[in-house]
This record gives C-alpha cells, structure tokens and sequence, in this order.
C-alpha cells in the first residue's frame, strides 16, 4: 500500500514539475500553487461517507476523518485506496492527480460506499 | 406450549424474502435469555423465566454441552461500555457457574476490536479462566490490515483456506465457516468458491442423521441485508446440508440474539459480551448502542448449547451478564 502511494506521489512530483515548467515559461504559477493546496473532506458519520459523492479537480488532496465508535476503512477493490483501519477520529489522506472517478468503500462494512470524481 | 411460544414472537421477519418456505418465525430478545429445543425440525422457545413450565431438567441434561461466545471485540473503550475485560471475565464466571458444565467453547468473531496482537493475548488470558477448549472463526474485526494471518497464525493452525475446517464431538460434527474475507463493495459476508467446495466434500460421507453445527461471523440468513447482516452465498452452503435432519447455524456479529427455524436449519445468532446493537432497522446505524450503565450486563451474554442424543434435539440457552 505504501509502495502505491509513494508512486503517486512521484507522479504528483513529476506532473508537478512538468507543470511548473509550462507555467514557468508561460507565467501561469498561480494556477499551479492553488492546484497544490487545494483540499476536500469527508467525514464518516452513522456507518455512511459524507458527501457519498465528491467532485474534486485533479491535484486535490482529499481526508476522511472516521467520527464513528466502530473502525472503518477507506478502500478500492483496484487497491488504488487503500487506507490501514481508521479507529475513532483517526484521519486518511489521499492526492487524486488523475482524473476520472474513483469509487470506494469500507471494507470491514462493505455497504459502505462512496466515489470521489477528479475532473 | 405452542400459544406460549407465540406470545414470545418480539419480531417477525415476514418481508424479509425468506421465509417463504414453510414455517418460519424469528424471535428478537433483548436483555432476556431464552431456551430452544428442536425436535423434528421444529423450535420450540420459552423465556429463561419460564423454565420451570418446561421441567426443565429433560432440555438441560444431555451428551453434549457447548457455550458459545461471541463479539468480545477486546480493546474497545467507548461508552458503550468502557469496561469489555470487565464483561468477558463475567461471561467466564456465568460460563463457570453452569450446572451442566460445557465440554468447550465456540468464539463466533471479533475476538479483537482492532486486530492487535495485546488484544487477542488479553482474550485468551480471560478464556483460560475456564479451562476449556475454545474454538474460534473469525470476524472482521479480528483480519484488519493483515488479511487475517495474525488470526490463522494464533487460531487457525491446521484449518484450511482463510481458516475453516470441522471436527467432530460425540457423533455431532461442528463446521467452522469463514465468511468475512474478501467483502465485496456493497455487498454482504462472503464464503466464497474455495470453501463451499471444501464444505461440499466435508459433509458427502457423512450420514443423513449426524447432526450438524455450523459457526461463522456474520449471520448465514438474511437478517438485515441493509446493514450487511447477511451472506451472500450463504444459500449454496445451505444446499450441501440439505440433506441432514438436524443442523444449527450459530453465528455473532449483530449484538443481540434472535432464531429462526426454516426447515431443518434452525438459526441462532448469540449476544455480544462487549456491546450491544440496535434491533435491525431501529436506528440510523448498526453502531454501539449506549444504554445505562446498569443495565448493560442485561443486553450482553452468553449462549449454552446442550445435545440430546437419540431425541433429535438440541437445545439452545441465551443467558444474560446480569
């Protein structure tokens, strides 16, 4: 799991400096910044992800916070997500840098479910 | 007898799709122990309360004599109960004061609250004070982050797959199903291809009238697929034990204990001896359900099983902590 992110964040390093590159040469590093630092959130409440469903543009770092008594997980049956066992209050973090739509669930309680959207 | 057992009726599954075939009744018991006899395939079921209409000695006196155990979840400290050590060495002293001691143990699941390694030690620790065998599968709570290989290195040394496997004890032959691996999402508890097959095979030589119980996690019928209390190909497993005149499902994982009797399956999920949960359906989420701090012991337990050879009959018995 590690190994995964890891590469994910090379990839976001390298689409990065791609990016600052271009933008350098064409002066668009606002654009870049605001890309870097942009985040969303979803908090676990009542065995259910909210919002089940986010809208997010590409470079956003997205955590789920568990706020339940129980132990959740955040995961992707492709493993793309695969967050280790959230207990109580405890947070996962995830950088989507490509677009397209990532669904997910919790799999200690796969009726869980939910789906980030990266435009 | 039989007006009795329907005044008892708490909540009747009539919408679930299942109990279309033939008689089908379940029962929800809160903070109450109740007593099962099946005979013929049929439940008879009375309050703790009313053993003494039964003449209770002919249920309770049989050849074998089991307790099962379930959803211990040790390392859990929310307010549901801050104390779950506490309530598993209260099971073991209930466990101990039976009359008719058990031979051993069946621990249907989430022996672990988060699969650490001091949690499954503490449980053990607090088992040994009976001095009983102890058979386990496990739940979900119990392969967090390893796939359950601390679980089939500490519980499941010489069982197959995920770790199912049976045995027999004095011509009953007990199966122990794993069926929260691999979970699907938005799907239910899962056996799988490669243990239904093992299951196949493990019963075809056995005889029509070696009585059957099978353990697992997650409840075997659809008790609430809503909150994923259920299995998804459950029905497959339940096919290959058809043919037997006497088979028990026993499971955990909802919290709270409730039968049903669907041919000649009778299903019997046991209470937790951490926390309990919500009836099915009766709140915004399966999660800990606080209730006041004196009467927790009322809603947790454990169950005491007890067979009769030659009668067809096993009898099934819910106590309470309290």
């Amino acid at each position: 799991m590690r190994r995964g992110v890891w590469i994910l964040e090379m990839a976001a390093a390298v689409v990065v400096a791609a990016a600052l590159l271009v933008s350098g040469s064409r002066g668009f590093a606002a654009s870049v910044e605001q890309a870097q630092t942009s985040s969303a959130e979803v908090k676990i409440d009542n065995f259910s992800f909210g919002p089940a469903a986010l809208t997010v543009a590409a470079g956003t770092t997205v955590t789920w916070t568990n706020r339940d008594d129980i132990p959740h997980t955040v995961v992707s049956e492709d493993k793309v997500l695969k967050s280790k066992v959230l207990d109580t209050d405890e947070k996962f973090s995830f950088t989507f840098t490509k677009p397209g739509t990532y669904g997910y669930f919790c799999s200690i309680h796969p009726k869980m479910t939910g789906k980030v959207v990266v435009q | 007898m039989t007006k009795k057992v329907k005044d008892e009726i708490l909540l009747d599954h009539n919408a679930d799709g299942i109990d279309r075939r033939g008689f089908l009744k379940c029962m929800a018991w809160a903070g109450t122990g109740a007593l099962c006899v099946m005979q013929g395939g049929v439940l008879k079921s009375y309050s703790l309360s009313r053993l003494s209409d039964l003449g209770a000695s002919a249920a309770t006196a049989g050849e074998l004599s089991f307790v099962q155990i379930s959803d211990s979840h040790m390392g859990f400290n929310k307010p549901a109960n801050p104390d779950v050590a506490g309530t598993l060495k209260a099971a073991v002293d209930k466990i101990n004061a039976l009359s008719n001691a058990p031979e051993f143990l069946l621990h249907t699941g989430d022996i672990s609250h988060l699969s650490k390694p001091e949690e499954f030690e503490n449980v053990d620790q607090i088992l040994k004070g009976t001095s009983k065998e102890v058979f386990f599968v496990p739940g979900e709570h119990d392969v967090l982050n390893d796939d359950g290989a601390q679980f089939r290195e500490r519980y499941g040394k010489g069982a197959k797959g995920a770790g199912w496997y049976s045995f027999e004890k004095k011509g009953v032959h007990f199966i122990g199903l794993v069926n929260v691996m691999n979970l699907k999402a938005g799907g239910l508890g899962t056996l799988g291809h490669e243990q239904l097959e093992w299951l196949e095979d493990d019963v075809k030589h056995l005889k029509h009238s070696t009585p059957i119980v099978v353990f697992a996690h997650i409840p075997l019928w659809a008790v609430y697929p809503e909150w994923g209390w259920g299995t998804e190909d459950s029905a497959q497993a339940l096919a290959y034990l058809k043919k037997f005149g006497s088979v028990t499902v026993l499971n955990g994982h909802i919290h709270q204990t409730m039968q049903k009797v669907e041919g000649n399956v009778t299903f019997h999920t046991a209470a937790s001896t951490a926390f309990p949960q919500p009836q099915p359906g009766k709140a915004d989420s399966p999660g800990p359900m606080k209730v006041p701090a004196e009467q927790l012991r009322s809603v947790l337990g454990i169950t005491d099983v007890n067979y009769v050879r030659g009668q067809h009959a096993l009898a099934v018995v819910d106590s309470s902590l309290a």
